[in-house]
């Protein structure tokens, strides 16, 4: 009984995404890399608390979108994007917002792992001292171990947090990124393929992990994988040269795609 | 024949030996090139190779050999006591039997005779004949600078005969052995590529040559003064002995002045050239648009390509008097060479050093560990601080040891700005000297050359070297160690 | 977490919005953390390029006037008295007694009585005391000037230079002052009338060195430094590029190459005054060339460049892709003719550049030189490589250690000369690898 209670009550939040306000929405992003452009017109709603997963072929441009979310954009200087995003009805494109800020509260997870040449424990603690989030060092070390506890790495890191985070295996340094980006307590993840340089365990390990996080955070996770997508996500964008193509409950989408291409992408007959 | 003229008549025998070579191949297939196994061109290169090679080998080892054997037959033929006596007047006799020796080899064959006479005056001879001498010849220096000229002749013409002899037996054995199956190219190749594995060996050589010089002139001076006083003497006053009093130390010779300006003066360049370095490597490789960086990296770089006196000059016509008296206007007194004139001019100069290879390093940490820092929320300065120049610390590191080296070997800036007073000081505003300016001053103006006043310019070479060496290894050795890192 | 999901209490939002001023106020302090660090990198920039302002504006501002000589245009009277006869012999021609004329011409072109002998003597010393084989190579050149009267342009004194280039004080008391106040009105009235006038020097690019700055010149110097940039030229380049193609190309993995590469790093890096020293025992002392012969220095400075070549040409090599030796070889080609056919070819405008640049750091280079007896007062012009011979460089540092004020123009002057010549030799490296730059 106490068993099957939260996970019916996660299943109907699951189920019933649409009910809830979204979380990001995006209205009519197009992005230009100089002269060309990347994406056209791109619309979408994604909800708190829930996994959405953007799947489509390689140069698709759903990295890109995922790269709007948070502005990473910007530090490409040829790189232009027009349109609205917002989070929680704020738009990110506006001139007095602040993109520090802006991505404090919208987490990144990299395709390769990126920990920073440094020691485990301060790859997790550079977020909170930058942001000035803890006042003590008692403090930092409580946001430490509960972001690597989130991250499910505290088990088997934490006799040896000032080893360098370089020096663990992929999985692990993908999971002390997500530590990283758990600790800065951010309102939305973004995922850039998060397990494409991983093996199968350590795949299986991230969404588990996945799993977990969607309780407390909106996670978006641009994936190569349908079955990840499909695994992970609660809702399911297709992306097809630069614009959604489809967009829904994950099941419905792979279940009964609406549209020809998502068909046969999902069927494997491109991408 | 003069040995050059011999290297040529061998070189023209070798242009035979090509037209030959190629002919004969040609020849040997009646005209169809086609079924050579290499382009005719190789076989005359092949016999031209066999020609030149051997000849010049023999010559070249003649050449080192001979002198030695000559003057070993010259030295055993002078009489006991000069045998007997020491070095320096060993070297005497032996330069005078070298000048007379001269002269006689401009004589004709009749006035040699002449000369061979035992009750001739041969001074007179000479002078006669337009060489005067300016010693009195002993008689024994005579005949020995007649055998030693006579020996000199035998030996190049034995010289010429085997030469010429082995480049025409090489000729015909290359020239028989030409045909359709001979595969010349490779040959000729394979001696191409020994001769650009030796070209590659020079860089070996000189390295060898610096060290077996220095090591050996400074064993000499080590003779002289004992090497602890070299090293950790506190005192240099290396006074210029009188005449004949050559082979005790006429001074003291202790290295720990110079040392010290030296460090000195390079620490207080390091604190000039790092920071504003590191800084502009920051900024250029980090915030400079693309046109600001195309723009300024070459001017900086100017900085370098800067001859280092003209950095010397200006220090002394301009930036030393401005210092003194911007000194004087504040009631400091800054002495016009000093530590801080030396010192800051070769800051200057060191910073395209540090910047250069600094904004390589930096753009060599991945684009991956920005966007990590980025992803957090972090400021650019916060992830240049707090990210990439931790990361790239070791290259950096790397980067300022070499300029530490570059200033420690820098010569002409301190010529100009230190000053020569050797000086264990710790004030900034006083003159110091440094090894580089001991190094010059011991070796310009007239040198007697067994003396330790220039045997010691060696010793400090030596120290120099291996200082700059040991900074130079350990640098370029992390640096590469960074580079591997992020490949 | 940030989003609180507890009820807003009154309390609760007072504690937020605190909190948010506290935020606010870390983002600003963030923020001007930044400008700050910015402000550092930009300042570090302006620093150096000041530097090179201040420098060259120097340098400029105390040479400029070295490339003008202060002349005496003077009628000189070539009397056949001081010949001895109207058809002088070439050695009565080379004895007579030029200075006399000389002073004689000076003195009647500032009206000075030739008797009063204070007065013949002053004017005289405004003169340069090299008036006299200035005259005699005029005649020399022409024995049937003898008898006439010609117009000679004769180099003034040093102290005259100075007056007219504004370096000299009038208002130091004459006691004091290296013209007297009746020199000065004299030197007034031979520039109002024109025979005291500032004429292009080209004395400073012809002559060699000499104790007084009005005939002290680079010429000498250059003849010295060209020889030597030739030897380098024909030692280092041939010797470089086989070592760097050996190493880029051929050389296997091992030890031996390992320790040629470890090696050209170092000699990169090493002292140049450690060459000198080289040089001094290996070239001089072992092998018995002549002290201060441009062939030792020329020896010196192509050791010294190799590295620089060396590195320069395996970069260069290496960018060419493995694409155009696989198509070589593909046709037959042997590894040596692949590389000696398509990749040095391809290579040349590389090898050129880093040539270019080798060569102008050898250019500049002075400390070797002082190491190899160059310092040398060298008068002659050097007819070989084995004559003694001084460089550009270190011109300018004797002239730079020279007490005379004359010098400091000279020095300034012969380092603007040194400067054309790298900046010359740098911006055809910079256009040679523009143009030729290839992207593979």
């Amino acid at each position: 009984m106490l068993n099957v209670e939260p996970s019916s009550l996660q299943r109907a939040t699951a189920q019933a995404p649409h009910l809830q306000e979204p979380k990001v929405v995006a209205k009519d992003v197009s992005v230009y890399y100089g002269e060309k452009r990347a994406l056209f017109d791109v619309s979408v709603n994604i909800p708190d608390r829930g996994v959405m997963a953007f799947i489509g072929p390689s140069g698709c441009g759903k990295s890109t979108f995922l790269r709007c979310i948070n502005r990473m954009n910007d530090t490409i200087p040829i790189c232009r994007v027009t349109g609205k995003i917002t989070i929680e009805n704020e738009d990110i494109y506006d001139p007095s917002l602040d993109v520090v800020q802006l991505r404090a509260r919208v987490g990144m997870v990299f395709q390769k792992p990126n920990p920073f040449p440094k020691s485990i424990y301060e790859n997790v603690a550079y977020g909170p001292r930058i942001h000035g989030l803890s006042s003590s060092k008692a403090e930092l070390d409580e946001i430490v171990q509960k972001s690597l506890e989130r991250a499910a790495l505290w088990k088997e890191v934490k006799d040896r947090l000032n080893d360098p985070g370089t020096g663990l295996s992929g999985g692990q340094q993908q999971r002390l990124c997500i530590a990283r980006a758990v600790a800065v307590n951010p309102e939305v993840i973004l995922m850039d393929e998060p397990c494409s340089a991983l093996d199968p365990i350590a795949t299986a390990k991230i969404e588990e992990l996945i799993d977990e996080l969607k309780q407390n955070f909106c996670i978006i996770i641009v994936t190569h994988s349908m079955q990840q997508a499909a695994r992970v996500s609660q809702r399911t964008a297709f992306f097809h040269l630069g614009v959604i193509v489809e967009e829904g409950n994950t099941e419905e989408i792979f279940q009964n795609p609406t549209d020809k291409r998502t068909q046969d992408y999902i069927t494997g007959r491109f991408g | 024949m003069s040995t050059p003229l011999l290297a040529a008549v061998v070189v023209a025998l070798g242009a035979i030996g090509w037209l030959l070579g190629s002919w004969r191949s040609k020849a040997s297939v009646g005209g169809k090139v086609s079924t050579l196994h290499s382009r005719p061109g190789y076989y005359g290169a092949y016999v031209l190779c066999w020609t030149i090679l051997p000849a010049f080998f023999l010559i070249v080892l003649w050449s080192a050999i001979s002198p030695m054997v000559v003057s070993n037959m010259v030295s055993s033929r002078l009489p006991q006591n000069v045998q007997d006596g020491v070095t320096q007047a060993r070297s005497l006799t032996t330069s005078a039997i070298n000048t007379i020796e001269r002269g006689l080899a401009t004589l004709s064959a009749e006035d040699l005779e002449k000369a061979a006479q035992p009750n001739t005056d041969v001074k007179a001879l000479l002078l006669s004949k337009g060489a005067p001498l300016a010693i009195n010849p002993e008689p024994y220096a005579v005949n020995a600078a007649l055998f030693q000229l006579q020996a000199k002749r035998s030996s190049q013409l034995l010289l010429t005969i085997s030469a010429i002899g082995l480049a025409l037996l090489c000729l015909g054995f290359a020239l028989f052995q030409v045909g359709p199956k001979l595969r010349s190219r490779n040959a000729v190749e394979r001696v191409a590529l020994a001769g650009l594995f030796a070209c590659s060996m020079v860089a070996i050589l000189t390295t060898l040559g610096i060290v077996l010089s220095m090591l050996f002139e400074s064993i000499h001076f080590f003779g002289i003064v004992p090497i602890q006083d070299f090293l950790f003497g506190t005192v240099w006053d290396p006074r210029f002995s009188a005449a004949g009093s050559s082979g005790e130390a006429g001074g003291q010779f202790g290295l720990l002045p110079l040392l010290w300006g030296t460090l000195y003066i390079s620490f207080v360049a390091l604190l000039v050239a790092v920071p504003v370095g590191l800084f502009s490597a920051v900024y250029m490789s980090e915030y400079a648009s693309g046109s600001v960086r195309l723009m300024t990296k070459p001017l900086l770089e100017i900085l370098a390509g800067i001859p280092t006196i003209v950095y010397g000059f200006f220090a002394l016509i301009t930036f030393g008097p401005l210092l003194r008296d911007l000194g004087a206007h504040v009631g400091l007194s800054i002495s016009a060479t000093s530590v801080l004139t030396a010192g800051l001019i070769m800051g200057v100069m060191l910073i395209p050093f540090v910047s250069s290879l600094s904004d390589d390093i930096i753009n060599a940490v991945p684009q991956s560990l920005r966007e990590g820092s980025y992803g957090l929320g972090a400021t650019q300065s916060e992830t240049i601080k707090r990210v990439i120049l931790p990361a790239a610390l070791p290259g950096i590191v790397g980067a300022i040891l070499l300029a530490a080296s570059r200033a420690i070997g820098e010569t002409m800036i301190v010529v100009l700005a230190a000053g020569i007073a050797p000086n264990l000081t710790l004030n900034p505003f006083e003159p110091v000297t440094t090894i580089t300016v001991k190094i010059v001053s011991q070796l310009t103006g007239d040198l007697e050359f067994n003396s330790p006043q220039t045997l010691v310019a060696f010793a400090l070479g030596l120290t120099l070297f291996v200082f700059t060496l040991a900074l130079n290894i350990y640098a370029l050795y992390i640096v590469r160690k960074y580079r591997e890192q992020y490949e | 977490m940030a989003v609180e999901t507890a009820p807003m209490t009154p309390d609760s939002a007072l504690s937020a919005s605190r909190k948010n001023e506290a935020i606010r106020a870390r983002i600003k302090r963030r923020y001007s953390a930044e400008r700050r660090f910015r402000a550092y990198g930009i300042a570090a920039i302006l620093f150096g390029l000041a530097f090179l302002v201040a420098l060259f504006s120097t340098i400029f501002a105390r040479g400029y006037t070295a490339f003008q000589q202060s002349t005496f245009t003077l009628s000189v009277v070539l009397d056949q008295a001081a010949f001895g006869s109207s058809a002088p012999t070439p050695s009565e021609l080379r004895m007579a007694d030029y200075t006399k004329i000389a002073n004689r011409a000076i003195q009647q072109a500032l009206g000075v009585d030739p008797n009063n002998k204070a007065d013949a003597r002053a004017a005289a010393d405004l003169l340069s005391q090299n008036a006299d084989t200035q005259i005699r190579k005029i005649v020399t050149a022409d024995p049937s000037l003898v008898g006439q009267t010609v117009k000679v342009d004769v180099l003034a004194h040093g102290n005259v230079d100075s007056l007219l280039k504004g370096q000299f004080d009038r208002s130091v008391a004459e006691s004091r002052r290296k013209l007297s106040d009746k020199q000065l009105g004299w030197l007034d009235r031979a520039i109002e009338s024109g025979i005291l006038t500032k004429k292009f020097n080209t004395g400073l690019f012809t002559y060699g060195a000499s104790s007084k700055p009005e005939t002290a010149g680079v010429g000498v110097a250059l003849v010295g430094s060209l020889y030597m940039m030739t030897i380098v030229l024909l030692v280092a380049v041939p010797l470089g590029v086989a070592a760097a193609v050996y190493l880029e190309e051929f050389a296997p993995k091992n030890f031996i190459t390992d320790t040629i590469e470890v090696n050209i790093n170092n000699l990169a890096a090493v002292p140049s005054i450690v060459f000198g020293l080289l040089g001094l025992a290996i070239f001089i002392n072992f092998m018995g060339i002549p002290r201060s012969a441009s062939l030792v220095g020329g020896l010196v400075l192509a050791l010294m460049t190799l590295p620089t070549i060396i590195i320069a040409t395996r970069a260069a090599v290496s960018a060419v892709p493995p694409s155009i030796r696989e198509a070589a070889l593909g046709v037959g080609a042997s590894k040596m003719q692949s590389i000696t056919h398509h990749v040095l070819p391809l290579a040349v405008p590389g090898i050129l550049t880093g040539t270019i640049i080798g060569l102008a750091k050898a250019l500049g280079e002075t400390a070797p030189l002082l190491m190899i007896g160059m310092v040398a007062f060298v008068v002659e012009y050097p007819s070989t490589p084995m004559d003694a011979a001084t460089a550009l460089p270190v011109q300018i540092y004797m002239w730079a250690t020279a007490a005379e004020r004359g010098f400091v123009e000279r020095t300034a002057g012969a380092t603007l000369i040194l400067l054309a010549f790298l900046v010359v030799m740098n911006v055809t490296a910079v256009i040679l690898r523009r143009r030729y730059e290839r992207r593979w």
